[in-house]
């Protein structure tokens, strides 16, 4: 016990032999996996590992069938999805989920951590803590320019900025990004890439991404899964050379 | 985002003062006093329509038993007016003087004592916006919490509604049956009867129905509208943004019931009578009728929907009584199929580009603009 109080200081987010079970399937399967304050993790691993399945355990979409995810002290498997934002982990869905019939503008006023409740979306009023905070983020997601843009009109690649924004704006201690640059030029990965290095000396980021020059561009440490288990962990140069994810990964 | 204004953007505000003078002004100089209670008639549906507007046009949450809250809202009214109008010395030839008619028929000897409290005005007005609130809240909460959505709840609400209709049919002795609440008389004393209390009826319901659709408009303009949006467009993002997404939901249900609720009341005032042909299910789905064909995004659109659709309905089915649901039905499918949005979708798309490009030409040729007044 207090080993385990100690290690999960260490860590901002530490999974324990988390296993998840659909009707006999075990998409994630015994898993242990621990993040560090500030860190970048980059998890790759071939189609069907239960790379997007750990994220949806962690943001609480997806209920566990044994095991422990602790965050920042809390136990994240007992709590509701909403209540998890609320302890500060944020989470970017694989497509840009963003709110198509409402202004950029809109689309981060609602992602503001104010006014959550239904009477303080009544109550809620556009001041000027708002306002400063929703164009300081639309100018770290390049879209400064289109502060009034309906959402449903930006580019791919922009939609994918802008969910980034929503999460920022909340000022989670974890984000949790899912292929964050699919469907990105090469223009736009090399900007997505300095984005998430200038946000991570506040926060710690999970992402997924098969993009394999993106993931060297900015990961701190890479865990491979494979079948719903971590097959291998550590630097990219490491995990490179690795025989095994060679074989079930990157071989072809 | 439009131009910030006080509650509605300058066009909105034309649209209000053209609303305001037709409900207020211009109907009641036009027509008589028969024909002016028939339109607030109509125009207690429209409450109805406008509380869809909220649920479904900005929420996506489609209920089919809106009917519901209205019947509830009227039941409380005509309890009120039914008991008022059942003093020992009007009903002395009955076997329990003092009981309304229809339980004396139902060898009911008491009064039950939930019908009690409804002696008091002042219980009745909170129980119009209380009681259907709470059943809102009730099949909400059950609904929503367990993320019930979309065509379930639809079908949900429906069965309802089919069941709150029989509930009524057969305690015959303490709801009137199907027959209803009948032979309402006087308000405290009040007859509403007479032509001159019909005309006080209508402008209440009209200022109610005006005060209402404010009321709408600032949940619709608040962060908790534009939540709702986000809510139609992607739950989940709304969800995983921190949002309890359930409570918004039962909420505006709530809020939606309410405002059905206080037409439900207007309608028993007006037309002098409740009964359970208003709460079940061909009802509920004619209300969410009046909204589609109005445009169920546009407030406004709601109430010229109720109106119209309700207007068609008297005259066509005077004439030809056994077409009208046919005609009701070709109606609905016309508007999902070529009008999504109904009035107020072709309002948009073909009026007022027209009017756009008739000022245009007019404003044009006028020759060397002074720019000192334009400022």
């Amino acid at each position: 016990m207090q080993v385990n109080e100690q290690l999960s200081k260490d860590f901002i987010l530490s999974i324990d032999s988390l296993t998840v079970s659909f009707d006999g399937f075990k998409a994630v399967n015994d898993l242990s996996l621990y993040v560090d304050e500030n860190e970048i993790r980059v998890i790759i691993g071939p189609n069907g590992a239960g790379k997007t399945t750990v994220l949806d355990l962690i943001c609480g979409r997806t209920k566990a069938t044994s095991g422990s995810i602790r965050f920042d002290g809390l136990e994240l498997t007992k709590m509701r999805e909403h209540e998890i934002v609320h302890a500060g982990v944020g989470r970017k869905f694989q497509n840009p989920s963003i709110y198509e019939d409402l202004t950029v503008f809109e689309n981060l006023e609602l992602s503001f951590p104010k006014g959550r409740s239904v009477f303080g979306a009544l109550t809620f009023r556009r001041d000027r803590e708002v306002i400063e905070r929703v164009e300081e983020v639309a100018e770290m997601i390049f879209l400064k320019d289109h502060l009034h843009t309906d959402a449903a009109i930006l580019s791919h690649g922009q939609k994918q900025w802008l969910e980034i924004g929503m999460l920022l704006i909340q000022k989670p201690r974890l984000l949790m990004l899912d292929e964050p640059v699919a469907g990105m030029s090469v223009a736009e990965r090399i900007k997505t890439a300095e984005l998430l290095n200038t946000i991570t000396r506040n926060q710690s980021v999970i992402v997924i991404e098969h993009d394999m020059k993106f993931v060297e561009d900015i990961a701190h440490r890479v865990t491979v899964l494979h079948q719903g288990k971590v097959l291998s962990e550590g630097s990219m140069e490491r995990v490179k050379h690795d025989p095994r994810v060679v074989e079930v990964y990157l071989g072809h | 985002m439009p131009a910030a204004g006080f509650l509605f953007s300058k066009k909105e505000w034309l649209y209000f003062t053209i609303l305001a003078a037709l409900l207020l002004v211009v109907m009641p100089l036009a027509v008589d006093v028969f024909r002016l209670n028939l339109i607030g008639k109509y125009l207690t549906y429209a409450f109805v329509a406008i509380g869809l507007v909220l649920l479904w046009g900005g929420g996506g949450i489609l209920s089919l038993g809106q009917g519901i809250f209205f019947g509830l809202g009227g039941y409380c009214m005509a309890m009120f007016l039914k008991l008022e109008a059942s003093t020992p010395a009007a009903t002395k030839i009955q076997s329990t003087p003092g009981i309304p008619d229809f339980m004396d028929w139902n060898q009911i000897t008491a009064l039950p004592s939930w019908w009690q409290p409804f002696y008091s005005l002042t219980f009745t007005i909170v129980a119009i916006i209380l009681v259907p609130s709470f059943f809102a809240f009730v099949i909400g909460a059950a609904m929503f919490k367990r993320r019930v959505g979309g065509v379930y709840f639809a079908i949900i609400t429906q069965a309802v509604a089919a069941i709150l209709t029989i509930l009524i049919i057969g305690q015959q002795g303490y709801t009137g049956g199907v027959n209803g609440i009948t032979d309402l008389r006087t308000l405290h004393g009040w007859d509403i009867r007479t032509d001159s209390a019909k005309l006080i009826l209508y402008f209440v319901n009209a200022l109610l129905l005006i005060g209402v659709l404010l009321l709408a408009q600032s949940v619709r303009i608040s962060k908790f509208g534009r939540l709702l949006i986000a809510m139609r467009d992607r739950e989940d993002r709304v969800r995983f943004s921190g949002y309890d997404v359930a409570n918004f939901k039962i909420f505006i249900f709530c809020l939606a019931a309410a405002i059905s609720a206080i037409g439900g009341a207007m309608f028993t005032l007006q037309v002098g009578f409740m009964s359970p042909s208003f709460v079940g299910i061909v009802p509920s789905i004619e209300m969410v009728i009046f909204a589609a064909v109005g445009g169920r995004l546009s407030l406004f659109g709601a109430i010229y929907g109720a109106l119209l659709v309700n207007a068609a309905k008297t005259t066509f089915s005077e004439s030809f009584p056994e077409l009208w649901l046919f005609a009701m039905g070709g109606l609905f499918i016309a508007v999902v199929m070529a009008f999504p949005f109904g009035l107020a979708g072709v309002v948009k798309d073909h009026v007022e580009p027209f009017f756009a490009k008739a000022l245009a030409r007019f404003s044009k040729p006028s020759p060397e603009p002074q720019p000192q007044a334009a400022e």
